[in-house]
């Protein structure tokens, strides 16, 4: 049933990976205004929980969601309206409306997979891809991370631009084997990794040391590089937590493990059973403890960072971005203005390392707007 | 990359990368090839229900079919550990373990104590377990408990394919001896496996399910059952944590405590009968270590101390069902909680 000046507010689909979703709060009560951008409830998935934002002004007539309770992607959740539309036509509405059949869902996973695997010059590569047209977008992870560190960007980016995500080696579900774990090593791999599926290429995404990778990458390859947003990058400075990358390396249990993680994060309840099950499951596999250690001795021995590549970006011609959380304790805020009058700087409070998830609808805005002046 | 198996395919799946990557690793049992006397080749039976089919044609004769002698198969696995193979043994149903029980718990669980720590033995003896498969009182039993006791035996029993197959590699690593439960009614059951080896330590309880309210700790099939029952329950607002042990020896008694000294409510569910067995082990160490923080007698469902029926309505009558577990956990919920006698059938 359509009706325009009815707005049906769903369940949100985050990433790759989310089915359902749990209302764990609302933030605006039935009656209240709602403007665009407004904060409307939070939502918890078996990753994290986030914020669901307006994406239509009206006043918030119903509230159907109830807390603490689990709905499916697409489940109608709460009802915007005009304040002159009656409450007949509203739960007529409620009444017509078809929450998508899982099914249709699914046959549009196969014909669309949601994760892809390119065999490279640098061994298997895992990535995805949403969205068509637009300029060509590349996301890099950071160290331990993999392409699901993108869950609350990809799917935004992709309204406008063509996104690639994928896992860097010794990452992820990409190859375990990492032939060179020098920042040059692994920037090879993501060339070869778009030497393989066509993109001349893109604006470069990068977190902590995706960013130093993506900056390696725009100072070896200046023309496949069109801007670079960095966030939370490693690289432009020495400083870095060497307790993090240690514990993380080191961990093998989930009581080892957790307190690793909250630390990446300004809100450690964000740091939820699944996502250090999911973490846990990386790190079993046969390989991994070996790639981490082998890049992070290249990258970060001694306990700071070996590569520092702030003269050189700013002497390039890129437009850069930098996006920092102000409670980043794995790699100090400070670091956003080492890049000076060459990057346009965005600190965001409230956020620690993981800033594009904590804060992620402040973060997509930024990075494209950005790819937007840059493309 | 990970797709979805089933729990007999991931165990398939782990013996088979082990042997890959290890030359001295050996699977022996009845029939696990062909059958006695049959060329493997031409009638692969892969064991009495195709958990190790297939094989043998990857890796021919480091798979042996064995004569029908418990005593003479796990004697041979348990020496050609200590000599330096990494034998995996099926015994097929675990009841069997009667007839070889000194090769287990005088010989293999010993000898790195009785050499004085010059021999080890890394022996993998694999079999059925459980009730539910219409199979009667001599291939149904749940005998962890027994194994459990005994000190320089491994025991590991998976609750699902991811598991199975992590376990079972770090089994055939391990250099002790390990006794690993199948049971036989989670064969099927199919979850997302990793295509790649990966190794999951002993003694690291998994957390399927969070909750404030009430910590329910099992293993094997009732893990399945509890879950069922910590749904049931949400619906009316008690919140249960589960707790699946993955291995019985050695045990996550940290995961235990930590749950408990929350919840302050404890259930354990083992399909084992009701004496001496993992319920009665984690009530009493709960009791004993973090006994402020209960707020009801701890609960155990257990199987009943009676053989395992061969009628199918008494036999599912006998494996611990969802609703007995619902049960116990309202039973600490409520007042006269600590009163029950906690042996449920």
């Amino acid at each position: 049933m359509s009706n325009e000046r009815i707005k049906p507010i769903v369940m949100p689909k985050w990433g790759l990976s989310m089915s359902e979703g749990k209302v764990t709060g609302w933030l605006k009560r039935p009656g209240d205004h709602v403007a665009l951008g407004d904060d409307l409830l939070e939502v918890e998935t078996d990753k994290i929980t986030n914020v669901v934002e307006a994406g239509e002004s009206g006043v918030l007539r119903r509230v159907l969601g109830e807390n603490d309770t689990v709905y499916p992607v697409k489940a109608l959740i709460a009802v915007l309206a005009d304040p002159d539309v009656s409450d007949d036509e509203i739960d007529a509405f409620i009444a017509g409306f078809v929450v998508p059949a899982a099914d249709a869902d699914a046959d549009a996973a196969d014909a669309t997979p949601r994760y892809l695997f390119a065999e490279t010059a640098a061994g298997t590569i895992r990535y995805a891809t949403r969205g068509e047209g637009g300029p060509a977008v590349l996301l890099v992870h950071g160290f331990g991370g993999d392409l699901d560190n993108w869950l609350f960007s990809i799917d935004a980016l992709a309204e406008s631009a063509t996104v690639y995500a994928l896992d860097l080696p010794g990452h992820g579900q990409s190859t375990k084997s990492v032939a060179d774990p020098s920042l040059s090593g692994l920037s090879a791999a993501v060339l070869a990794f778009m030497d393989h599926v066509g993109l001349a290429k893109a604006h470069f995404i990068g977190h902590s040391m995706g960013g130093a990778v993506s900056m390696r990458t725009a100072l070896d390859a200046p023309d496949r590089v069109a801007s670079l947003s960095l966030i939370a990058s490693a690289g432009l400075g020495r400083e870095i937590d060497h307790g993090y990358i240690q514990g993380f390396v080191g961990a093998t249990s989930r009581r080892d493990l957790k307190p690793v993680l909250e630390t990446l994060f300004a809100d450690r309840g964000l740091v939820s059973r699944s996502l250090i099950d999911d973490l846990l499951k990386y790190k079993r596999l046969d390989g991994v403890e070996d790639a981490l250690t082998a890049i992070s001795s290249a990258m970060f021995a001694d306990g700071a960072q070996s590569s520092v590549l702030t003269d050189l970006i700013a002497a390039a011609k890129t437009p850069i971005l930098v996006v920092w959380g102000e409670e980043d304790r794995v790699i100090p805020a400070a670091h956003a203005n080492a890049l000076g009058d060459a990057a346009r700087v965005a600190v965001i409070p409230n956020a620690g390392h993981m800033v594009q998830m904590e804060a992620s609808s402040k973060v997509n805005a930024l990075l494209k707007d950005h790819i937007g002046k840059a493309a | 990359m990970s797709r979805k198996i089933s729990m007999k395919t991931a165990i398939n799946e782990a013996l088979d990368l082990e042997m890959r990557r290890d030359p001295t690793v050996i699977v022996m049992g009845e029939d696990i090839v062909g059958g006695t006397g049959a060329n493997g080749e031409d009638d692969a039976w892969g064991g009495v229900l195709g958990v190790t089919k297939g094989l043998y044609a990857k890796h021919g004769d480091r798979l042996m079919d064995t004569p029908l002698s418990e005593s003479a198969y796990i004697g041979a696995a348990v020496g050609a550990a200590a000599c330096g193979l990494r034998p995996v043994a099926e015994l097929m149903f675990m009841d069997f373990m009667g007839v070889c029980f000194d090769q287990i718990f005088n010989q293999a669980a010993k000898f790195r104590y009785m050499f004085g720590g010059k021999a080890q033995t890394p022996v993998v003896i694999r079999g059925m377990v459980g009730a539910g498969f219409r199979a009667a009182a001599q291939h149904s039993q749940m005998l962890t408990p027994l194994f459990t006791h005994i000190p320089g035996l491994k025991v590991v029993c998976p609750s699902n394919a991811y598991d199975a197959k992590g376990l079972l590699i770090q089994s055939i690593r391990d250099n002790d001896p390990v006794i690993f439960c199948e049971h036989k009614n989670l064969y099927g059951l199919e979850c997302d496996v990793p295509a790649e080896s990966y190794a999951i330590p002993f003694g690291e309880a998994n957390i399927l399910r969070d909750g404030d309210d009430v910590t329910i700790v099992s293993y094997g099939l009732t893990v399945h059952r509890a879950l069922e029952a910590a749904t049931a329950l949400a619906k009316d607002r008690i919140e249960a944590e589960v707790i699946d042990l993955r291995t019985l020896s050695p045990i996550d008694w940290d995961t235990i405590i930590e749950s408990v000294e929350r919840t302050g409510r404890l259930v354990v569910v083992d399909e084992a009968h009701p004496r001496c067995n993992l319920a009665t082990d984690i009530a009493a160490f709960v009791g004993q270590n973090a006994f402020g923080a209960l707020k009801a007698g701890a609960q155990m469902v257990t199987g009943p101390h009676t053989p395992v029926p061969f009628s199918p309505s008494l036999e599912d009558l006998y494996v611990p069902s969802a609703e007995a577990i619902a049960a116990a956990v309202r039973r600490t919920l409520s007042p006269t909680g600590s009163r029950s006698h906690g042996i449920a059938a």
